[in-house]
């Protein structure tokens, strides 16, 4: 009866790539269905799973974990609350994503759509790994379809953005590995076994100065995927470059494994650094908030406007995720899924513009509205969702990131605030110049409005949106369960650890959930 | 489910009918959905109505209703809710009776207009946003409705998108709300931190035991009118409304006079324990709206603009609103709210009427000796001017005079007398108006002249409705003076808004101030047909007198253009200055740099690798060396 269903929704999506293989390139309209037909399989059961996840319970549910390498290497995955509706999220796109490839991508197309399903198979995995060798593997894995998207199928520059993003990428996580390492050996010189099992390494109490320096090693690898500000150079130059598809995920999914990363292994596994750093670490996101924000203000290129727009964005999250309890985190998790959503949304519209036009510059655009009426009510829609309209979901993963930063610390909120403003002047500010206004150049007289595959793509984002935005309970109840306890487990890590500060071994960490899970009232 | 609850349910329907098939319905369907949803919507709030009259009755005179759960985690929490009340049911009458009869009257007036579904697709939806508004339980899903109108405003202004001004002033609408909007929501934050809730009937116990800081209280009020600042224009966040103006006429009159711009006031009426429980937040609000109130008659004075006139005067109106609310008057702000919806909406549809009869003109200086031409839309007009310019026993009147009263009564001297100043401009303003319309030489061309008609009877109708109701309603609160139990209209608030202290104003006293105002209507009035009938050089040669004065006016003190420059350009010129110099220029050299040093590292480090045997020979001759050297000593 239990089929591994987790194992399914990784590798359907590499199995696909591996039949692609079989068929011949030529055959673009079996290539296409073969692909739709394995993403579209991965996505039908991760609702399978959604509708079987038990929100109820708080740690990880469909848990698969074999031997693999040994030294602590298992195969485990398993899925909880804060992993459920990052996979949904991820499953729903892919198929979306082949979808528009369709017409944008004209050589290669074999290429394209085994890229895109490795690269699937490789998000997937990194929200569902437990453990920490396997985490870093998928990590790895999906950094180099990623690679290869940019640098074959992008623009002019593409090598230049596609090396910086893996070099930059690279750096990170190779601090990564070496903290892998690290932790291996620490947890078995305490434990007399191996382990790298991500529960099992953060019963570990380590000492101030190795927390210190695994969470900066850590840290700095999500930071940069995040991205954080300084570390978020590298994303405008490969979103401008890379292929439409790959802009959606690289925004939509791949930004939230740097956030992801935070809370299922920065947080709980140091906690007293991030005591430390906490601070620091929402300096940084209240700058990067503002500052995204500023940026995207003066971009010239709509793409790099959104690129910056999720610099500003993300800031948000993880300013969430610094304040750290039940409130602010619910808000984090939905709002990445939120920004998936709307800044995907946004990059398949850029991309419905670029195909027409072979344009992404503003000053090229005025009076779309009149030429593709239906478009524009949609991106309209996409860039409400953005800033944050009430009753579409921007703003009840946003209201909850405020409250839950609010009860933190309220110097932070004021500033994050801002966000409300700044989103609104860069988001209509582009609105106004492409959309409306006379029709002044040829190239916009020439638009015809978007038809019915692209609106395919569009309409089920565009209901996300409205589910998300009119009954956000419906998503928030599933996760409440692992968030609340992973905002207590947190807490009291910390309180624990400043009773005693000797590296040893705690044993399964209880805290009561109902009352006090650090919500400061 | 309680009546009130369908309030909403048939203009959102409207909406979304109409928006995903606006396009593809025959006009007059359009019209009739548009119109008959809205017409639900009315009769639904007046069955509510009724019911809450039986209801109170027996004493229950504030009704809830819990939809859903909306937001939840933790210890935050939103609800769907509804909450019907005297005010709340002032305001659902309003909002769905003029609402209904400027809909109908944008048959008329939008019926050559290419996208009509879109335009009535908005409309509905503006009035779905405004009753979630004003029947919103807490502050949270109250805020679904204020960024909804303010959506729909945004939508509306920029109806006509290919222009230019109009697209530019929907963003602006936008983007100057966003600014209150953002006190709005630290607001919210700030008062949920210290009670625990947002829900209006759990604030009010809150306040009452004084569960919240005085300190705390303040800072979350004046966060919250903040908000209301930029919802109801006033200073200094007024400056999107004048540019409103570029939306069409109808949509000036419901969103941008009779209700959306209402809603601040409403706001901190629905907020009364919070401001009350707070005065140096009332008093900020009564300067504020004082301020406002003279400050936006002295531009209205010159301008030309048939339309700005009058989007000057609304936020004028809208500061005698404040002004009230903040000197603890709050059923006075409400009757003027109530009282404004209905002569504004009907001076701006009046003006609409013209702006059509003339074929779009909507420049005063183009105008003149209408009265004849247009024999229906004239005494309307009129009408909506003595209203507002507080020629006795008209609605606008009693209400002005309403917030006066109280104003003095609460010793606040400064801010009534700014209320009389306004009042002399109120008249005058409006009257230049009249006269430069309706009196006087005919200015407008030839071609125009041929083809100038009166409205047809779709959009003449409602504005007799409106003179109607601009007369009379005034009667539902009639001043203390002529008894204790007269004033109808805040009796029936008192559940919600707590009746004023007793004034200590003496009955000969309030009589004076009675006279006052009405003194300062006549003088407004008075002026004005000194200046714009009796000797038209006047207005001229006054202008030539003091130019920069009369420019100072005109460009309504320049506030724009300060705006323009220390706040707008800085920020933008700034953001691109650091986005070159800093983005690109420092951290992602540094970037570049990184990965340039790694090049020539290697490069250099390449170097050594010649290939020649000699060199290996002789580098490994120098490491020997070396190494025997460390070695030996």
């Amino acid at each position: 009866m239990n089929a591994p269903l987790l194992s399914l929704i990784t590798f359907l999506p590499l199995a696909g790539a591996i039949v692609l293989i079989f068929i011949p390139k030529e055959e673009r309209r079996r290539l296409f269905i073969a692909a739709i037909a394995f993403a579209v399989a991965a996505f039908v059961l991760s609702l399978v799973l959604a509708v079987r996840f038990d929100g109820n319970e708080a740690g990880p549910q469909f848990v698969e974990n074999r031997p693999w390498l040994g030294y602590g290497i298992h195969y485990h995955l398993g899925i909880d609350g804060i992993s459920l509706y990052l996979v949904l999220l991820t499953a729903f796109l892919a198929p979306l994503v082949l979808l528009a490839s369709r017409t944008s991508i004209r050589d290669r197309f074999k290429e394209y759509l085994l890229f895109m399903l490795i690269l699937e198979t490789g998000m997937i995995g990194v929200f569902l790994s437990l453990n920490l060798f396997l985490f870093y593997v998928f990590w790895e894995a999906a950094l180099i379809p990623m690679y290869f998207l940019i640098g074959i199928f992008g623009g002019k520059r593409r090598v230049y953005a596609t090396t910086k993003f893996v070099l930059y990428t690279m750096a990170g996580s190779l601090l990564m590995l070496v903290g892998i390492f690290v932790l291996q050996g620490t947890y078995a010189r305490l434990s007399g076994s191996y382990s790298l099992d991500i529960f099992d390494l953060s019963r570990m109490v380590l000492s101030n100065s190795t927390q210190t320096w695994l969470f900066l090693a850590f840290g700095l690898a999500f930071a940069i995927k995040v991205p954080l500000f300084p570390f978020h150079t590298w994303l405008p130059d490969a979103h401008v470059e890379a292929p439409t598809g790959a802009s959606v995920l690289l925004a939509a999914v791949l930004l939230k494994m740097g956030a992801y990363g935070f809370i299922r292994i920065g947080f709980p596994l140091f906690p007293d650094a991030v005591k430390r750093f906490a601070p620091g670490l929402a300096v940084l996101a209240v700058i990067g908030i503002v500052y995204g924000g500023f940026m995207a203000l003066v971009q010239k290129d709509v793409k790099s406007l959104v690129a910056y727009s999720s610099v500003s964005h993300m800031g948000l999250v993880l300013l969430a995720v610094a304040a750290w309890n039940t409130i602010s985190l619910q808000g984090a998790i939905l709002q990445m899924i939120n920004h998936g959503l709307s800044t995907g949304m946004l990059f398949f519209a850029v991309g419905v513009l670029y195909e027409r036009t072979h344009t992404r510059m503003i000053s090229d655009f005025g009076g779309v509205g009149r030429k593709m009426p239906v478009f524009a009510a949609l991106f309209l829609a996409a860039v409400l969702s953005s800033l944050g309209l009430p009753g579409l979901n921007g703003f009840a993963g946003e209201i909850l990131c405020f409250a839950g930063i609010f009860a933190a610390h309220k110097i932070w909120a004021v500033l994050a605030v801002t966000t409300v403003i700044l989103a609104a002047a860069y988001l209509l500010g582009m609105y106004r110049k492409v959309f409306h206004g006379p029709v002044t150049n040829d190239r916009v007289a020439a638009l015809r409005d978007i038809g019915g595959r692209e609106l395919l793509i569009f309409i089920p984002i565009i209901l996300l949106m409205f589910w998300i935005g009119l009954f956000p309970g419906t998503f928030l109840k599933k996760t409440e369960a692992t968030v609340s306890r992973y905002a207590a487990t947190v807490q009291s890590r910390r309180a624990e650890h400043v009773r005693t500060n000797r590296p040893r071994l705690v044993s399964e960490v209880t805290p009561e959930l109902e009352a006090g899970t650090g919500e400061t009232r | 489910m309680p009546v009130f609850v369908f309030i909403p349910l048939a203009p959102v329907l409207g909406a979304l009918v109409l928006f995903l098939f606006g396009r593809r319905l025959p006009r007059r369907t359009i019209s009739a959905l548009a119109c008959s949803t809205i017409a639900a919507a009315f009769v639904f709030s007046v069955a509510a109505f009724i019911n809450l009259l039986s209801t109170a009755a027996s004493g229950q005179n504030i009704l809830t209703y819990k939809l859903f759960t909306w937001i939840s985690a933790g210890a935050f929490r939103a609800d769907a809710a509804f909450r019907f009340d005297p005010l709340a049911a002032v305001m659902v009458l309003v909002v769905t009776g003029v609402g209904l009869l400027i809909h109908v009257y944008s048959v008329g007036y939008m019926s050559r207009e290419r996208d009509y579904g879109r335009y009535f697709a908005c409309l509905n939806l503006f009035t779905f946003a405004m009753l979630l508004l004003v029947l919103a339980d807490n502050l949270v899903f109250m805020f679904v409705g204020w960024e909804g109108v303010g959506l729909c405003s945004y939508l509306l202004i920029g109806y006509w998108f290919e222009k230019p001004s109009a697209a530019d002033a929907g963003k602006k609408a936008f983007l100057v709300n966003r600014i209150g909007d953002a006190g709005f929501l630290l607001g919210i934050l700030f008062l949920w931190t210290a009670a625990g809730t947002t829900s209006f009937f759990s604030l009010e116990i809150a306040v009452a035991g004084s569960v919240i800081a005085p300190s705390l209280a303040t800072l979350s009020a004046v966060l919250l009118f903040i908000g209301a600042a930029g919802k109801s224009a006033q200073i200094p966040l007024y400056i999107w409304l004048p540019d409103a103006m570029e939306g069409p006429t109808p949509v000036s009159a419901l969103i941008h006079a009779a209700t959306m711009v209402t809603a601040g006031v409403y706001m901190v009426a629905r907020l009364n324990p919070l401001y009350s429980f707070s005065p140096a937040a009332g008093q900020i609000v009564a300067f504020v709206g004082a301020l406002t109130a003279v400050y936006a008659g002295t531009i209205a004075l010159v301008q030309n603009d048939i339309k700005r006139v009058l989007a000057y005067s609304t936020i004028s109106q809208l500061g005698y609103m404040f002004l009230g609310c903040g000197v603890g008057a709050y059923a006075a702000g409400v009757f003027h709210l109530f009282t404004h919806a209905f002569f504004k909406s009907l001076l701006f549809l009046a003006a609409g009427s013209v702006i059509h009869a003339l074929s779009g003109e909507q420049d005063l200086r183009r105008m003149g000796g209408l009265k004849k031409y247009l024999p229906r839309t004239y005494p309307v007009f009129l009408v909506g001017a003595l209203v507002i310019a507080g020629v006795p026993f008209l609605s606008g009147f009693f209400s002005k005079d309403a917030i006066l009263v109280s104003a003095f009564a609460r010793g606040q001297w400064f801010v009534g007398i700014l209320g009389l100043a306004g009042a002399v401009l109120t008249a005058f303003y409006m009257f230049r108006l009249i006269f430069l319309a309706f009196f006087g030489n005919e200015r407008f061309p030839a071609e125009v002249k041929s083809h100038i008609h009166e409205s047809p009877a779709v959009m003449t109708r409602p504005l007799a409705v409106l003179a109607f109701l601009s007369i009379v309603a005034g009667f539902t609160g009639l001043p203390a003076v002529l008894g204790k139990r007269a004033n109808l209209f805040s009796r029936f608030l008192e559940p919600v808004v707590r009746p004023a202290a007793e004034g200590n104003l003496s009955l000969g006293a309030e009589w004076t101030l009675i006279l006052a105002s009405a003194a300062c209507a006549a003088v407004g009035i008075w002026l004005a047909y000194l200046f714009y009938v009796r000797n038209t050089a006047l207005p001229g040669r006054w202008a030539a007198r003091l130019p920069r004065i009369y420019r100072l006016l005109g460009r309504g003190y320049y506030v724009d253009e300060i705006y323009g420059a220390i706040v707008v350009n800085p920020l933008v010129r700034g953001a691109d200055a650091v986005y070159r110099r800093f983005d690109l220029g420092i951290i992602d050299a540094a970037v570049d740099g990184t990965g340039r040093a790694a090049g020539y590292f290697g490069k250099a480090a390449g170097l050594v690798q010649t290939g020649w045997i000699k060199d290996y020979a002789l580098a490994v001759l120098f490491g020997l060396v070396i190494f025997l050297g460390v070695l030996l000593f």
